[in-house]
C-alpha cells in the first residue's frame, strides 16, 4: 500500500479530491479528473508525484495523438534509410522501436505517476484504444514479439477538459473526480500559497471583485485562479489603492481575456 | 451488500455497471471508506459516477436509499452543545433572523417550526444525534420560509454533516438545464466526431502505409491510399421565427451563433419560417418579401446528404397543416404544411426537430400540431441533452 496523498506546500487540494486521489491509488485505477480550466487539474500530477516522491511521466494528448504514439513508433523510414547503406543493425527491429510514454512509464524501474493530460482533444477512439493497456498494464510490440508488461504499476491520472464525451467503456474503468470551482476560503488558501507576502486588504479586496465578477452572468469567459493570481500580483506591485479595487477593477484585463467582457463588466460597474 | 442501493442507481438512470460495483467492494474491503457516513458517501460517488452531471442525481439516490440510516458520525462538538441548550440557541437564531431583515412575526413563524423539529427529533432520534436528525434541519433550510436564514445558522452549526450531505451543489450540472453557447458547440461538435471517415473514398497518399507496405514488400514500392480526415457534414438549419417563438428568442438565437461558430461544418445554411414550411423560407429572420427563398429551389439544391435541424415549437392551428391557402407566396397554393414537411421528411433521411417548448398537454388545442409534427420528425427538446440526442440521430440512418 502506498503512502497517502495529503497535498503539498504547493498544492492545496479539498478533502473530496484527497480521497479521490487516495481511493484511485488504493484500487489502482485511473484517476479520471474534469473540471473548469484554471482548477489545477494538471497541477494535481506535480504534486501526487512529489508528495510521494516518485517521478512524473508527461503525455500531452493533442488533436493528432493516436493511442498507439503513447505505447511505441516503429521508426520504419529511418529504418528503410540505414538498409539503403547498409549500415550496421538493420537486422535488428528492435533498435527502431522507440517506447512512448506509456511505455515508458511501463519499464521504469520504480513507480511512477503517469500524467495523461486533456485525454478529451484527442480523437473519440483515442480513450478506448488504452483500454487493454490501462487495464492490464501491458503490451505486445507484434514487431519484436516482446511483451512490455509494467514493472511497477504507475499511478495513471488523466485529466479532461469536457470538450468531448468520453466513452462508456473507458469511464467505468476509472475512479472519477470533478474538481468544483474553488469556494473563497479554499480559495484565500490557494493563493496565499502563490504569495510570500501579501497585502491582506489587497487580497480581501480583490478576492470579492473576484468572485463578483465571475457571479455576472453576461461574462463569457469566466476568470480562473491563475488570472486571480497574476491580478494579485499586477495589483500589488503597482501599490493601488486597495479601496479602489472594487470599485474600479483596475487592469481588468489581466482577469478577463475577452474585449466584451471587460466592456459588460465596466457597464455593470456604472 | 447494499445489492438494492445498486438497483436503485440503476432504477434512477445512473449507469453503474457491475464491473464498478465490484471495484466499490474492494474499496470497502481496503477500508476506503474509512468507516465514515461521508467517507462511504465519497467512495461510492468516486468509483460509480462518472460525470459531474450526475453528482447531482446520484446525492439523490444516496439520500434515498441511506435516508433511514444511522448517522454514526461523531457530530461537531458546538452542535452537541446547542443541542443540549436548545432554548439558548433559538434566542440566538432568532436574533440572527432579525439581523437578516425577518420582522419579528415571521421570525416566530419560523423559530415555532424550527422548535416542533426539533421535538420531534428529540423524541423520536435521541437527541438528534443521527444523520436524519441533521437532515431534517436541512430539509426544513431548504423547503421553505428561510433558506437563507436556516441555511448560514446551520452551515456554522452544523459543518460537515450538513455541508456534505444536505447542500445539493452540483445542481446546476444537471443536463436537463437551458444551455449556453459553449454547451452548445459541444453538442454540435458531436456532428464531427462520428462524420469522420465517412462517405468518402481513399483518395489521399498515405506515406506511411506506403512505407510500411514497402518495406513489408522487401523494397518492392507499394502505394497506399488512406480516406482523407475531413467533416463532411452539411448542415441546413430551419428556424422558426416570430409569433409563439419570440418567448425563446434568445434560446434560439444562442443554438444559431453556436452553430455559426460551429466552423468545423463543410456548410452550413440557415433559413427561417414562421410556424410551418410553406412553399418560401427565408434568408431574414423577419421573414421581409426580398429575402425569401423558394421552398422548392431549396429542395432541388440541397440534395438528401444534407443533414436537416429544423427549430420550432409546433404549436400551431392545425389549419396551417392542413389548409392549402397558406402557401400563398410564390405563384398557386399547391400543398399544404402537412405536404411540405412530408417533402423534407421524403427527402432527407436525417433530418430532426429541436423544440424548445415542453409538450403540451394531449388533446388540448396546441397539443394536436404538436403531436402531429412529432409524428413526422424525431423531435427532441431543445436542451444539452436533446441537441445531443439530436445530433446523434442525426449521424444514423432514418
Amino acid at each position: 500500500m502506498n503512502a497517502a496523498f495529503r497535498g503539498t506546500d504547493q498544492y492545496v487540494a479539498s478533502q473530496d479530491l484527497l480521497g479521490a486521489v487516495n481511493i484511485a491509488i488504493a484500487l489502482k485505477k485511473p484517476l479520471l479528473i474534469k473540471g473548469e480550466p484554471g482548477t489545477g487539474k494538471t497541477m494535481l500530477a506535480q504534486a501526487v508525484a512529489d508528495a510521494l516522491g516518485k517521478k512524473l511521466i508527461i503525455w500531452s494528448v493533442k488533436s493528432t495523438t493516436k493511442a498507439q504514439d503513447g505505447l511505441y513508433v516503429y521508426d520504419v523510414v529511418q529504418r528503410l534509410y540505414d538498409s539503403q547503406f547498409g549500415n550496421a543493425g538493420v537486422d535488428d527491429i528492435a533498435k527502431y522501436i522507440k517506447l512512448g510514454k506509456l511505455g515508458e512509464a511501463f519499464s521504469s524501474e520504480e513507480q511512477t505517476v503517469l500524467l495523461i493530460d486533456e485525454v478529451d482533444k484527442a480523437d473519440l477512439e483515442f480513450p478506448n484504444d488504452l483500454l487493454w493497456e490501462l487495464d492490464k498494464m501491458e503490451f505486445y510490440i507484434p514487431e519484436t514479439k516482446e511483451t512490455v508488461k509494467a514493472k511497477q504499476r504507475p499511478i495513471v491520472i488523466i485529466t479532461s477538459n469536457a470538450e468531448k464525451e468520453l466513452p462508456d467503456a473507458f469511464l467505468r474503468r476509472c475512479i472519477f473526480h470533478y474538481i468544483a470551482f474553488p469556494e473563497p476560503e479554499q480559495m484565500e488558501k490557494i493563493i496565499r500559497v502563490h504569495f510570500d507576502t501579501l497585502d491582506e486588504a489587497v487580497l480581501r479586496q480583490a478576492m470579492d471583485a473576484f468572485y463578483w465578477v465571475r457571479s455576472l452572468s453576461d461574462v463569457e469567459k469566466k476568470p480562473s485562479t491563475s488570472e486571480l493570481v497574476d491580478w494579485i500580483r499586477a495589483l500589488q506591485l503597482s501599490g493601488i489603492d486597495p479601496d479602489r479595487i472594487i470599485k474600479e477593477i483596475p487592469f481588468a484585463g489581466v482577469l478577463l481575456k475577452k474585449d466584451k467582457d471587460v466592456t459588460n463588466m465596466q457597464r455593470r460597474l456604472g | 451488500m447494499f445489492i438494492g442501493f445498486f438497483y436503485l442507481m440503476r432504477a434512477r438512470g445512473l449507469g453503474v455497471s457491475l464491473n464498478e460495483w465490484i471495484t466499490l467492494m474492494e474499496g470497502l474491503l481496503e477500508g476506503l471508506h474509512g468507516s465514515t457516513i461521508s467517507g462511504f458517501y465519497n467512495l461510492c460517488r468516486a468509483v460509480l459516477v462518472k460525470s459531474e452531471a450526475d453528482y447531482d442525481k446520484y446525492h439523490q439516490v444516496f439520500l434515498e436509499y441511506f435516508e433511514d440510516v444511522p448517522f454514526g458520525e461523531a457530530l461537531p462538538e458546538t452542535v452537541l452543545q446547542w443541542l443540549s441548550n436548545k432554548e439558548e440557541a433559538l434566542k440566538d437564531f432568532k436574533a440572527f433572523l432579525e439581523t437578516q431583515g425577518y420582522d419579528e412575526k415571521t421570525a416566530e413563524e419560523i423559530l415555532e417550526q424550527f422548535r416542533q423539529r426539533l421535538k420531534e427529533q428529540t423524541e423520536e432520534h435521541n437527541g438528534g444525534s443521527r444523520w436524519i436528525g441533521t437532515g431534517g434541519y436541512t430539509n426544513f433550510g431548504h423547503s421553505g420560509h428561510s433558506p437563507q436564514g436556516i441555511r448560514v445558522a446551520g452551515e456554522s452549526r452544523y459543518r460537515r454533516a450538513f455541508q456534505v450531505l444536505g447542500d445539493r451543489r452540483y445542481r446546476d450540472f444537471r443536463k436537463d438545464n437551458l444551455l449556453d453557447i459553449r454547451q452548445f458547440q459541444m453538442a454540435f461538435r458531436l456532428l464531427r466526431q462520428y462524420s469522420d471517415r465517412v462517405n468518402e473514398a481513399a483518395t489521399e497518399f498515405d506515406v506511411e502505409g506506403t512505407v510500411r507496405k514497402t518495406c513489408d514488400n522487401a523494397g518492392t514500392l507499394s502505394v497506399q491510399y488512406k480516406k482523407p480526415r475531413r467533416n463532411t457534414v452539411k448542415v441546413i438549419l430551419l428556424m422558426d421565427s416570430g409569433g409563439s417563438m419570440d418567448y425563446y428568442s434568445g434560446l434560439c438565437s444562442m443554438l444559431f451563433q453556436a452553430a455559426e461558430r460551429s466552423n468545423h461544418f463543410k456548410e452550413l445554411h440557415t433559413y427561417y419560417f414562421h410556424n410551418c414550411i410553406f412553399g418560401a423560407v427565408y434568408k431574414d429572420p423577419r421573414l421581409t418579401y426580398t429575402s425569401a427563398v423558394s421552398t422548392d429551389w431549396l429542395l432541388k439544391n440541397f440534395g438528401s446528404d444534407y443533414k436537416v435541424i429544423i427549430v420550432g415549437d409546433a404549436l400551431m392551428d392545425m389549419y396551417e397543416l392542413i389548409a392549402r391557402h397558406y402557401d400563398r407566396l410564390l405563384g398557386e397554393a399547391k400543398y399544404s404544411g402537412f405536404d411540405w414537411l412530408y417533402r423534407f421528411k421524403e427527402q432527407y433521411p436525417h433530418i430532426i426537430w429541436l423544440n424548445p417548448e415542453k409538450p403540451p398537454r394531449p388533446g388540448g388545442y396546441w397539443g394536436q400540431s404538436y403531436a402531429k409534427i412529432a409524428e413526422i420528425f424525431p423531435m427532441f427538446p431543445l436542451t444539452v441533452e436533446g441537441l445531443e440526442q439530436g445530433m446523434k440521430k442525426l449521424l444514423v440512418s432514418k
